[in-house]
């Protein structure tokens, strides 16, 4: 503790302006952050209320990249829909498709084969991998350690490299399709996908020195935004999130969908709640997920990829031009859309950023009547002012940081 | 697990049930335009220990568009039900920050009811976008996405790339 010295100052122009903030203390600033703000990661705004460096008291706002995703489902087939579900969450763009597609099979009460199951546990772990690692990248880079977000970068690019050899796409993916997938996945997307599962570990471990007991990012982030379980409940938080308060909640785990029962994998939780144990569930469960990717390939079954439903699934292309059953079947589909039971279906989704869940009201024909997405960056920006509150104005990009939102799910 | 509740016991039931399904995963309203009551607000709720959702249904008329808000039993509740409120103008008793979230402050409509158009209206934009002028309704160019099968020819239901709404018109005479 520095000792502190009254000092009497000479100075008439010192003297003013002593006067000046003697007269403004207690004033509180108003400060506009976003939404254009490199720490938002996209078009996401908040004003915040300071005294002096302390935030006390925070109104985020949302909705700039409102594009009316849910108004435009209403209009459409089910799988006219599937390209706009990437671009919910833009940066896992395939946890995306395999969530909406289980939601609609829900739906409709048809059941995968085995092996599209599994094709689609790798995508989803993939996207969680792709997401976690931009995540902790941005996280690090917004505090100040740049080369993690480098590092992490090159391993999403070797993801992108992979997205593009399953399905074409890099970022756009819309690979899944409504009882199935596009397409099977190809022979040479599994000695790729083992390498590059081969070679992540390293750059984890390094973030890991990097990172975890690095002393600057240790001040940054420990006891910073203390979300208590009881208040990770209460406010809805879902993904890591939640995990990292204390809470040992996976929809992988407790409501196991698509294969995820037959898979080894821990959930890692943290004990504070505070931006580092965040961070630390992401990092593990990166591990996982190449545990979970690794069972997947070293059991990944043979046979079908799409399931035997002529009336939903898209016949092959080759058969669509030879038969004359196929052909009305892709007519159909196309034209009309799936003939969807009437009724309606919650489906919720493990997603990196926490619970995807899907609502869908369907009055039968081709076209839902209602869908409703419950993006997991909605509900957990609640947070942002409880979590901002009595911190520090450099803090928030911490915070922003380890609540690892995206505005394109958050708005739809 | 689905339940329908009556709009004046929500609040009490939902108290009861938080013991048992203690967080609130999602609010959605419906519109299910011609029916009476016109609206619905669905709830999911969750069970840490049962691992499983509660939908709880509420009918609301259009005559009497207003509910009581849950944020004093979740706070998750805020954002939801102001996305509600955004979307169909059903209003939440008790809530404390009712206003839109996803359109600005000032917005005239309702984008989710039934009855206004994929396209939009056009309104005009909040002071601070001066310069901006009109948020005009999108050029359909013929769609919506999805017009159904034998009602017209698939020239006039589905989209065709024009540069002009009145180049359109003279191609489809033709």
């Amino acid at each position: 503790m520095a000792t502190r010295y009254e000092m009497e100052m000479i100075d008439s122009a010192a003297r003013a302006h002593q006067a000046f903030e003697e007269e403004l203390h207690g004033e509180k600033l108003i400060v506009n952050m976003g939404p254009s703000h490199p720490s938002t990661h996209g078009v996401f705004r908040m004003v915040l209320e300071l005294d002096g460096e302390e935030i006390t008291n925070c109104w985020p706002e949302i909705g700039f990249l409102h594009r009316g995703d849910e108004k435009i489902a209403e209009n459409m087939t089910y799988t006219q829909f599937i390209p706009y579900t990437d671009r919910l969450d833009y940066l896992a763009p395939l946890a995306n498709n395999v969530a909406y597609a289980y939601a609609v099979e829900k739906l409709c009460g048809i059941d995968v084969p085995v092996r599209c199951k599994y094709i689609r546990v790798i995508c989803a772990e993939l996207a969680r991998i792709s997401s976690h690692l931009l995540g902790i990248g941005a996280m690090s880079m917004d505090i100040g350690a740049m080369t993690v977000f480098l590092y992490t970068f090159k391993q999403r690019e070797l993801i992108y490299d992979l997205c593009e050899t399953i399905c074409g796409a890099r970022l756009t993916t819309s690979y899944t399709r409504i009882g199935g997938l596009a397409n099977d996945m190809p022979e040479s997307f599994i000695p790729m996908c083992r390498k590059f599962i081969a070679d992540l570990p390293a750059t984890i471990d390094e973030t890991d020195k990097l990172l975890t007991r690095n002393k600057i990012f240790i001040e940054r982030n420990k006891d910073i935004a203390v979300l208590s379980r009881e208040d990770a409940i209460n406010y809805g938080a879902t993904g890591p999130i939640l995990r990292g308060s204390g809470v040992e909640h996976d929809l992988r785990k407790a409501n196991p969908y698509g294969g995820y029962e037959n898979f080894q994998f821990d959930i890692p939780t943290g004990t504070v709640g505070d931006c580092m144990d965040r961070y630390l569930v992401r990092m593990e469960e990166m591990r996982q997920s190449i545990r979970i990717i690794q069972q997947a390939l070293d059991s990944m079954p043979g046979g079908e990829w799409n399931a035997p439903e002529a009336k939903i699934v898209l016949p092959e292309k080759q058969a669509v031009l030879t038969k004359m059953e196929e052909l009305i079947h892709h007519f159909i589909n196309v034209t009309q859309g799936i003939n969807a039971p009437v009724g309606e279906v919650y489906f919720g989704a493990e997603n990196p950023k926490g619970e995807l869940g899907f609502y869908i009201v369907s009055k039968g024909g081709g076209t839902p009547h209602r869908l409703k997405i419950r993006a997991p960056s909605f509900v957990n920006l609640q947070l942002v002012p409880l979590l901002c509150k009595g911190h520090m104005m450099s803090d928030t990009v911490a915070i922003l940081g380890s609540l690892d939102f995206v505005m394109g799910e958050c708005d739809r | 697990m689905q339940r329908v509740v009556e709009r004046d016991k929500l609040l009490e039931t939902c108290r009861q049930l938080k013991a048992d399904y203690e967080m609130l995963t999602d609010i959605a309203g419906v519109d299910n335009f011609g029916e009476d009551p016109r609206y619905e607000v669905v709830y999911h709720l969750y069970s840490f220990q049962k691992h499983e959702y509660l939908r709880l249904k509420v009918k609301v008329p259009e005559d009497d568009m207003i509910m009581d808000s849950l944020v004093s039993v979740w706070k998750t509740a805020d954002w939801h039900e102001r996305e509600v409120f955004d979307m169909f103008g059903i209003r939440f008793r008790n809530h404390p920050n009712l206003k839109r979230i996803l359109m600005w402050d000032g917005y005239p409509y309702y984008p989710l009811r039934k009855d206004f158009p994929l396209a939009g209206i056009q309104t005009e934009l909040p002071e601070y976008a001066e310069d901006a002028g009109k948020a005009e309704a999108a050029n359909m160019l013929g769609g919506p996405f999805f017009g159904g099968t034998g009602t017209t020819s698939s020239r006039e239901r589905e989209p065709r790339q024009y540069d002009t709404p009145a180049e359109q018109q003279e191609k489809l005479k033709s």
